[in-house]
């Protein structure tokens, strides 16, 4: 399995990547979804993939052997969240700078760029 | 979306999905849960309530101000720390008053503390801010559709 | 006038609850004990029992928070805390109605605190923390008046100036410490032949003492000086005559013992000095602002001072300590003193006012003995420390004939200067003024130039209590050796003596010709080069360099700049995996009936995200891959990341579906080959990369601890939940902030465009 994790992440990451270039506000909220997904199945496999024994101590027992690694999954889990969070700022932003700038072409919201015309 | 199935269906589920999500985060402790999941799972059922019946029943059935109950939620992440602070001298250390440890090694007593509380404040913060976007970008969008025609 | 008449009474009344309040006089309290607390060190330290404070800061690298109250420290501390203690009374004042004198207040205080950690300070990085801290409140404080274009650059000019200095000061620190193997200055001057035998010892002095006279304003950094009057006349008073811009001065007396007594040394501090004291007491002619002229008289002080550390011994020390003390108690009384002129009068230019000695009597009689100081008439201080530096000038081993030349000549020009400062203003026949009738200002503006001038007479008259007070020690901390002889009034007839009658004769006739001097100087002064113009020269180039660098880099192309981030990314990767040893990994390729389901949905979802023209398909899609990650993470043991990501998974698909009713349709994405060559070599290296780090080895200590200790420290058994709430308790306190400032910024984003669009209609 894990040649097709690996196979999934550098998917992910450039098709990611490739939609972020697009320019284009929807097709980049898109693509860092991906590469966040991305990120968060990189990282829980680097804590190496543990086949169906989830980490939860059995009752009445104090440790457990041979469970899943559970520090990347709890990293993940916080990271999904922020992800979320970060995406939904995106989004927020993104809807915004149509609003006010009227377009979805990240190039032409350049009005604080320098040697630019603002919103040509 | 208007239909009449969602909108039923939303009343009933509401509440089914805020017991089930507050009975996630209380288990959360010792089973797959915790104020994480807990609170993704109720701003779920609030966005159900707000996609059938609209912004202002779902603010209704909130019942307090989103960015109010994130700001709680995070009040509750720092009592709990602060808590273990009081009762061990460090910050964020697990105070549980209704555990008693047995001999034996093995425990007895309500699961409730200093650590229940901060994953609570995680619960609300999570349900707090995920259900003040949702609301504004709902109000937002509802709103600046007729402005917006030209 | 009638429609702003309510407003007018609302704002007066703010202002005067503002001002009135008796927390004004706070800071000047503060200051006067700190005084008190000083002085009683007093006595202890002239028997060289001297106070020291050290505190632990980063011992891995030596440095430490430390001080040391030598000679040389207490009397900066109690000049610093004295005359701040009377310009805070002053300040008070001079804002009265002002609701900015808070502000003003917290900058002065916070100067203070720089200044006196800057003087006391045994460590270098101390040093160096509150040399900073004094260079930042001076930058505020010059720019107090931030609505005007002139406060602003000059506010700049100072702080690039000294802000430059300091960083060179900041390495020539570095190199002594590293030189010498301890920050402690104390240690750094017991080890002053070490250091001057380095062969380092050039490049530590050359950076120490472009620190100390861009900060003490010695030429060719001399200009921010006069530009930083832009201050308002109490800070001008504190920072700019008595106290900040003599921490040059101050650091290269308390590197005396270090730094000094090399040709090096002399050949740079005496020649430097020299000359900036003549250019500044030539320039203090052709001002007529009273204020810009005691400016430039400021600059010729420390080039004075400059000038007498270079020239080094106990006599050149003691001269410099004792007109150190004698500059700042005359200039601190004279620049306040001017701002009570103004507050009189309306004006402080000389050609604007005369004769106001009949209606500001007080004032007139403050700026007498000020400015008799300052001419270094007898019985004034101000003698006794002209004729000590000519006695140690005349006792140069350095050129001593051409030293002494150029000190009487400055101090002539000083003589005629004062003589302006005193006379013009408030003898001959009274003019209109800008103030119709011109009146003494108020007892908290005048106690304090009252108490600096009364000093000067009293020093004078009274020298050895200074002497055993301030002086003995001074020189003991900086010449290492007690002070030759005794401060006094009369010495009797002597080189010295007949080298002040000289003074005061060229004095005199410089007075009488000072138009003519004037009128030559203002006529001259377009033709000849400023150094100025070689900082404006270079901020120019400065601004153009960065300009078209911003062009070139910032070209306003959001795909360009992400192409550039993401080849970026990958060439770090990729060099990091052909440079590594990593070889190719030897994990267990078997792929089982649901891992080729998994894949199959993931890479089909990835597919059609990509070439999908419909956006509700895309965000469909997009649920798939999260989905199909969902399934990954449940095979694999991770309950709670799967229900994480699938609430997540169905959030996403929501909103996305609010926001994109709005959103413009845009059509699929464009195949563009260039794009596809950077994605695919990134996502090749994250395969790649992944696949090898999979392929060594796992160190799970931290697992296994939690594992261990999940249940009987902890009491819980979903260990992931465990390390969530309980062992990384801080982490994830972190991250609720995180989410709740993310649902504060989108909401702000959100609504406040909501609001304009209202706003608008």
């Amino acid at each position: 399995m894990e040649i097709m994790i690996a196979l999934l992440a550098g998917f992910l990451v450039a098709a990611g990547a490739y939609l972020m270039m697009s320019g284009k506000t929807l097709p980049y909220l898109f693509g860092l979804t991906m590469i966040s997904n991305a990120a968060n199945l990189i990282i829980f496999a680097s804590g190496r993939l543990t086949f169906g024994k989830p980490p939860l101590i059995p009752e009445g027992a104090h440790s457990i052997e041979g469970a899943s690694n559970a520090l990347p999954q709890a990293l993940i889990l916080t990271a999904i969240v922020i992800g979320f969070g970060l995406l939904v700022f995106a989004l927020a932003l993104a809807y915004r700078s149509y609003y006010v700038l009227g377009t979805t072409k990240m190039d032409h919201m350049n009005a604080s760029e320098p040697g630019t015309e603002v919103g040509s | 979306m208007n239909s009449l199935i969602l909108r039923t269906a939303s009343r009933l589920l509401l509440p089914l999905i805020l017991v089930l999500s507050v009975f996630v985060f209380w288990r959360g402790h010792n089973e797959p849960g915790g104020g994480f999941i807990g609170g993704l799972l109720a701003a779920i059922a609030f966005a159900l309530v707000e996609k059938a019946q609209g912004l202002e029943a779902a603010r209704k059935a909130l019942h307090f101000r989103p960015q109010s109950i994130a700001a709680v939620g995070l009040g509750c992440t720092v009592l709990g720390g602060l808590w273990g602070a009081f009762a061990y001298g460090y910050f964020l250390k697990g105070v549980w008053p209704l555990i008693e440890k047995l001999p034996d090694g093995s425990k007895t007593g309500l699961p409730f503390g200093s650590i229940m509380l901060f994953d609570f404040g995680v619960f609300l913060v999570v349900l707090g801010g995920v259900c003040g976007i949702l609301f504004a970008l709902e109000d937002v969008v509802a709103n600046e559709r007729d402005d917006k025609e030209d | 006038m009638a429609e702003a008449g309510p407003e007018t009474v609302l704002v007066r009344k703010t202002v005067l609850s503002h001002g009135a309040g008796l927390w004004r006089f706070i800071p000047a309290l503060v200051a006067a004990a700190a005084t008190l607390w000083f002085a009683q060190f007093i006595g202890p330290v002239s028997h060289g029992d001297i106070p020291e404070y050290v505190a632990s800061w980063v011992p891995q690298l030596g440095i430490s928070f430390a001080f040391r109250l030598d000679g040389l420290a207490l009397a900066f501390a109690l000049l610093i805390c004295g005359i701040g203690a009377m310009v805070f009374l002053y300040a008070s004042a001079y804002f009265r109605s002002d609701r900015r004198l808070l502000s003003l207040q917290l900058s002065l205080m916070a100067f203070a605190v720089s200044m006196v950690g800057l003087t006391t300070a045994d460590d270098a990085i101390t040093l160096f923390i509150f040399w900073e801290g004094t260079t930042v409140t001076s930058f505020l404080l010059i720019g107090f008046d931030h609505e005007k274009e002139k406060s602003r650059r000059a506010a700049i000019q100072a702080l690039i100036i000294t802000g430059a200095g300091g960083l060179a000061l900041f390495a020539g620190l570095l190199v002594m410490g590293s030189l010498v193997g301890s920050f402690r200055l104390s240690e750094m001057n017991l080890a002053g032949d070490v250091i001057r035998a380095s062969p380092l010892y050039p490049v530590i002095f050359t950076l120490v003492i472009l620190g100390c006279f861009t900060k003490s304003a010695q030429w060719p950094f001399h200009f921010w000086l006069p530009g930083a009057m832009a201050a308002p006349t109490p800070v001008s008073a504190y920072l700019h005559s008595a106290t900040m811009v003599k921490a040059g001065v101050f650091l290269m007396a308390r590197f005396t013992p270090a730094l000094s007594g090399t040709d090096l040394w002399t050949w740079t501090l005496v020649p430097v000095g020299a000359f900036t004291m003549i250019l500044a007491s030539v320039w203090a002619m052709r001002q007529t602002d009273l204020k810009l002229m005691l400016a430039f008289t400021t600059v010729m002080g420390l080039s004075m001072m400059t000038m007498l550390l270079g020239i080094g011994g106990p006599y050149a020390v003691a001269a410099a300590m004792t007109f150190l003390l004698v500059h700042a108690f005359y200039k601190a009384g004279l620049f306040l003193s001017v701002g009570m002129i103004e507050k009189g009068s309306g004006s402080r230019d000389y050609t604007e006012i005369s004769g106001l000695a009949r209606a500001m009597p007080h004032t007139a009689t403050v700026v007498m003995l000020a400015a008799l100081s300052m001419a270094g008439m007898i019985p004034f201080f101000g003698f006794i420390g002209k004729e000590l530096i000519y006695e140690s000038t005349a006792h140069a081993h350095f050129a001593p004939q051409a030293v002494t030349a150029a000190a009487i000549l400055a101090n002539a020009l000083m003589f005629a200067c004062s003589g302006m400062v005193a006379i013009r203003p408030f003898f001959f026949r009274p003019r209109a003024c800008p103030k119709d009738k011109p009146a003494d200002p108020g007892w908290a503006l005048w106690l304090g130039p009252t108490i600096l001038a009364a000093l000067g007479l009293l020093c004078g008259l009274f020298p050895s209590a200074v002497e055993h007070v301030l002086v003995a020690p001074m020189v003991q901390a900086v010449a290492g050796e007690g002070l030759p002889g005794h401060l006094a009034l009369w010495h009797g007839p002597g080189l010295p003596l007949y080298l002040s009658l000289a003074t005061f004769a060229l004095g005199f006739v410089l007075y009488l010709l000072l138009d003519a001097i004037h009128t030559g100087l203002a006529a001259a002064e377009p033709k000849l080069p400023r150094t100025e113009s070689w900082y404006d020269g270079f901020m120019r180039g400065l601004g153009k360099v960065a300009r078209r660098t911003s062009v070139l880099v910032q070209n306003g192309n959001m795909t360009s700049y992400l192409r550039r981030t993401f080849l970026a990314l990958a060439a770090v990767i990729w060099i990091a995996l052909l440079a590594g040893t990593a070889s190719w990994p030897g994990f267990r390729l078997s792929v089982e009936a649901i891992d080729w389901a998994i894949f199959t949905i993931i890479t089909a979802s990835i597919v059609v995200v990509l070439r999908t023209a419909s956006r509700l398909t895309g965000i469909t899609a997009l649920g798939g891959i999260g989905s199909g990650i969902a399934i990954i993470f449940v095979i694999y043991g991770a309950t709670d990341v799967a229900m994480t990501q699938l609430f997540v998974e169905i959030l996403v698909v929501i909103f996305m579906a609010i926001a994109m009713v709005r959103l413009p349709r845009t059509g699929g994405v464009p195949f563009v080959p260039l794009n596809a060559v950077v994605a695919g070599i990134l996502g090749v290296a994250v395969s790649v990369t992944l696949l090898m780090v999979l392929g060594t080895g796992l160190d799970l200590s931290l697992t296994e601890f939690f594992e261990e200790n999940s249940a009987p420290v902890a009491l819980g058994h979903n260990i992931v939940n465990v390390i969530l709430v309980d062992f990384r308790g801080l982490d994830t306190m972190g991250e609720t902030a995180v989410i709740a400032i993310a649902a504060i910024a989108a909401y702000a984003v959100l609504m406040a465009g909501r609001k304009r669009a209202r706003g608008g209609e």
